[in-house]
């Protein structure tokens, strides 16, 4: 019969033992990714279009065009997602729109992303007649982007501590006078960290974009708005399950590219995070 | 030097240029009106999202009866649309995927929380939030290089692509979501309930299993709710190790071979359809299947979770 | 000053000197600066004043006290309207500045926030620098000239009694001020807006009595421009400083008057018993 004390050492240590189960297969597929990419990656690779039927050559049209893709979920979702939550936080009161306002955002937090990307299909692409373009493919992200940062931004304006708003009111200034002037510059670093978060996650999908902008084989760059072009996480989709005799450091390098793409703006959300966390001013 | 308001001025409503000019408090009415209607926007797109889908994907009611839709078989090139494997394709696949979350990420949160020293801690959080944000893609080409010849021999099956190896990868892809939530639900056990425990005698270790994790056990409820939503929407992943072979999951063996989920039905089907046929509204049926199921599901994690703040339980 | 009371059992006094001039009468003729009248308060159905009438004359230091809870800090906020922002609740009475109803439909909130500036119990200096701070009510109402803004920093923290220490450092961050400097950064930020009423609520409650006496000294410059309503964190402050004063108890207005009268010979049971200390 094990005293208590052995058995709680030993329960603790299983419970280490399970943490590492976690965290093992975590640095195993990072280090696996970087280990067999690394040699794949040089400025050529970057830098230049694909060719051989991809089978050589570069990424960079999939580089450019998750870059604008990520760029125009930004321009929509931002605007969008602040505003809106700079609405919850400063001037709405707690009414059935409200909460219907939150339960929307519950609920767009938790639609798959393929039915979004049956959603762009439908309105931007279809509807709208954007056809497979840039613009149908980064209004898709951008409304799946929503939730995010709006409720990042949404928790970062109500950490500023109430006592400014009621010192500015003291002091003759309008609620929008508040937020334009204290509120705003203070959570400015939060609703940054969550607005970065939230384009990491839509340089990532790929299922919003199979319908609504990613194209198979694109050696070129895109010249506007309503242009195809191919992106990263659809590439190595196509590299990895579509093309026979693919090189595997190619793909290796491609899912490289990405994740160092994704996990850079990882850790740039978390520094701005920690830095302004300790120059706060409350 | 009176620029400011006033010069003891006797009234309430401030004569011309006393105040800030009218042309602010117009610009003001307007941004106050415009962030407004961004913050209804959200009831909007939810509302857009649902029509569209039900716009394309409605006919497929139309076209094929009740029964159809639901009877065993899914051959869309036969005119078939029975969307039952799938759906028990995805239920399979995810229900496997939470059976293997759950304790990882309890014993995980717990240990985060109650046991780890603090260097420890410091490793861990930021390895999980590395996983979280890892893209379903990459974690899907991962698997098929190294996670599904793994599972082939470790099985001795013909293939590794099964629903076992997709359970696997959606079980990490949870892992965060879960880990997150069940820590705030240990979190927000109050400090007195440990201190009972303790001072009746019990080692931290029967503390935290017999008093803390069931005072939490709502919280950790609301995680697996949240994780199952994460994994039943997952396409990429599953698409990649699942093996796409829509055959009825009838028992347990079937986590071993190849199946099919509603996500990669419509991820690997879509492109090869013609626009207005049956068998792109049947996609799109699928997409509005699975809009509603998480709908549900988060709709009761939501209510979890309100209720909770309510009751002052979790912060 | 000691005298003992008749209704007293145990000659327990507040010994205070008073202040020169200190319970002055108001001119002759003179309209009070804000009237209450008849004013009841309810806040989520349960009422936290009812039936307050008073005067608060201008130029003068008057004194709000009474135990945890009477109604005064409602009150103040009702005067400078900061409780609009507050839902759940009903008043009937009326609020009168320089004889003009506040609450009268077409009445400018802000411009009447800055008629009438208030100071809050903890220093809560706004994000920025000092000349930030002092500016911040100017700014919002629209002030750009650097001349007047910069002759409106130094006039506001000489009445605060804050110029001297600070006039080297007016870029320094607020923050890297003590608390009682900070304290009366806040004043200076009110004064900045040159407001008819001040009210100031238990300013010097988190104080060290240096800081206390600094901003007590200042409020004797205030009174010479300003209609000052303070609720006083102690009795003995509120003795230290009343040109009038009204006692307060679970929202009712018990006695109000003359500030020394009120304190050494006051005519309410309720108000003696809490000025000699025998609850409160």
């Amino acid at each position: 019969m094990m005293s208590r004390s052995l058995a709680q050492s030993f329960g603790f240590i299983s419970l280490g033992v399970i943490a590492m189960i976690v965290v093992m297969p975590i640095l195993l597929v990072v280090g696996t990714i970087v280990a067999r990419g690394i040699s794949a990656i040089n400025w050529e690779f970057i830098s230049s279009m694909p060719h051989g039927g991809m089978r050589e050559g570069g990424i960079l049209p999939a580089i450019v065009g998750t870059l604008l893709l990520t760029l125009g979920t930004a321009l929509v979702a931002v605007p969008i997602g602040v505003g809106g939550a700079i609405y919850l936080s400063e001037y709405a009161r707690d009414t059935r729109l409200t909460r219907a306002i939150r339960l929307a955002i519950v609920n767009l937090a938790g639609i798959p992303s393929i039915v979004y990307g049956l959603f762009g299909l439908g309105m931007f692409v279809l509807f709208f007649r954007f056809g497979t373009s840039i613009l149908a493919g980064s209004l898709t992200l951008a409304i799946m982007t929503l939730p995010v940062i709006i409720s990042t931004a949404e928790e970062a304006l109500r950490a500023v501590p109430q006592e400014f708003r009621t010192v500015s009111a003291s002091l003759g200034g309008s609620r929008w006078q508040a937020v334009q002037n204290i509120v705003l510059p203070q959570a400015l670093p939060g609703i940054i960290t969550g607005i970065i978060l939230g384009l990491l996650r839509a340089a990532g999908e790929t299922a919003p974009i199979l319908f609504t902008v990613a194209a198979f084989y694109l050696p070129r760059l895109p010249t506007s708005p309503l242009d195809q072009t191919m992106a990263l996480p659809y590439h190595l989709y196509v590299i990895s399950t579509q093309v026979p005799g693919m090189p595997t450091s190619i793909q290796y390098g491609t899912a490289l590219v990405l994740l160092a793409l994704v996990l850079s703006l990882n850790i740039v959300a978390t520094v701005i995070r920690s830095h302004f966390r300790r120059r706060r001013q409350w | 030097m009176m620029g400011i308001a006033r010069a003891r001025a006797n009234h309430l409503r401030p004569a011309g240029g006393e105040s800030r000019r009218p042309a602010t408090a117009a610009g003001e009415f307007v941004i106050e009106a415009l962030i407004r209607v961004l913050g209804f926007s959200t009831v909007g797109f939810v509302v857009l999202i649902f029509i569209f889908l039900l716009r394309e994907g409605l006919p497929v009611f139309v076209e094929v009866p009740l029964h159809g839709i639901f009877s065993t078989l899914w051959y869309p090139t036969f005119k078939l649309f029975g969307t039952l494997p799938l759906i028990l394709g995805s239920i399979l696949v995810t229900v496997a995927s939470i059976v293997i979350a759950l304790p990882l990420g309890v014993a995980t949160a717990v240990f985060v929380r109650e046991v780890a020293p603090r260097w420890a801690r410091e490793i861990l959080k930021p390895v999980i939030e590395v996983l979280a944000g890892i893209p379903s893609v990459v974690l899907g080409f991962f698997g098929m290089a190294y996670v599904a010849p793994m599972v082939r021999e470790l099985l001795g099956a013909p293939t590794g692509l099964t629903a076992f190896s997709g359970a696997l990868l959606l079980a990490y892809m949870a892992l965060p979501t879960i880990i997150s939530v069940a820590e705030d639900a240990l979190d927000s056990v109050p400090r007195s309930y440990r201190d009972a425990g303790l001072a009746m005698g019990a080692t931290r270790w029967q503390t935290i299993w017999r008093v803390v994790v069931p005072a939490g056990k709502s919280g950790i409820l609301t995680a697996v709710m949240l994780g199952m939503g994460r994994a039943i929407g997952e396409t990429m992943a599953v698409m990649m190790v699942t093996g796409n072979a829509a055959v009825m999951p009838t028992s347990l063996s079937f986590l071993f071979k190849p199946v099919r989920t509603m996500t990669a039905t419509i991820a690997a089907e879509m492109g090869e359809v013609a626009r207005g046929s049956t068998h792109y509204h049947a996609l799109f049926g699928i997409g509005i299947i699975l809009f509603m199921l998480t709908f549900l599901i988060n709709l009761a994690a939501a209510k979890a979770i309100f209720q909770k703040k309510r009751r002052g339980g979790l912060r | 000053m000691v005298e003992t009371n008749n209704l007293s059992q145990t000659p327990l006094r507040v010994l205070t000197p008073l202040r020169q001039g200190q319970g002055r009468p108001p001119r002759e003729g003179a309209i009070p600066k804000v009237r209450i009248q008849g004013l009841s308060y309810w806040y989520s159905g349960k009422a936290s004043l009812e039936g307050v009438t008073m005067d608060i004359p201008d130029k003068a230091v008057t004194v709000l006290f009474g135990p945890a809870g009477g109604g005064k800090t409602t009150l103040m906020r009702l005067i400078n309207r900061l409780n609009d922002m507050v839902e759940d609740t009903h008043m009937t009475g009326r609020i009168l500045l320089d004889g003009d109803d506040i609450y009268a439909p077409d009445v400018d909130v802000l411009h009447l926030r800055r008629r009438v500036g208030m100071v809050f119990a903890l220093p809560l200096p706004l994000p920025g620098t000092i000349c930030d701070n002092v500016l911040y009510g100017p700014r919002l109402a629209g002030e750009r000239d650097a001349t007047t803004l910069s002759e409106v920093v130094e006039r506001s923290l000489r009445q605060a009694a804050l110029w001297t220490e600070v006039k080297d450092r007016l870029d320094a961050p607020a923050l890297s001020l003590s608390g009682g400097q900070q304290q009366r950064l806040c004043i200076a930020r009110s004064l900045a807006l040159e407001p008819e009423v001040l009210l100031l609520d238990e300013p010097t409650s988190g104080l060290d009595p240096i800081s206390t006496a600094k901003v007590e000294e200042s409020l004797f410059e205030l009174r010479e421009r300003y209609a000052v309503v303070i609720v006083p964190h102690s009795v003995q402050q509120a003795a230290r400083v009343a040109d009038y004063a009204a006692f307060f108890l679970a929202g009712e207005m018990v006695e109000r008057g003359n500030g020394p009268q009120v304190f050494t010979s006051p005519r309410d049971k309720r108000t003696e018993d809490y000025v000699t200390g025998r609850f409160g």
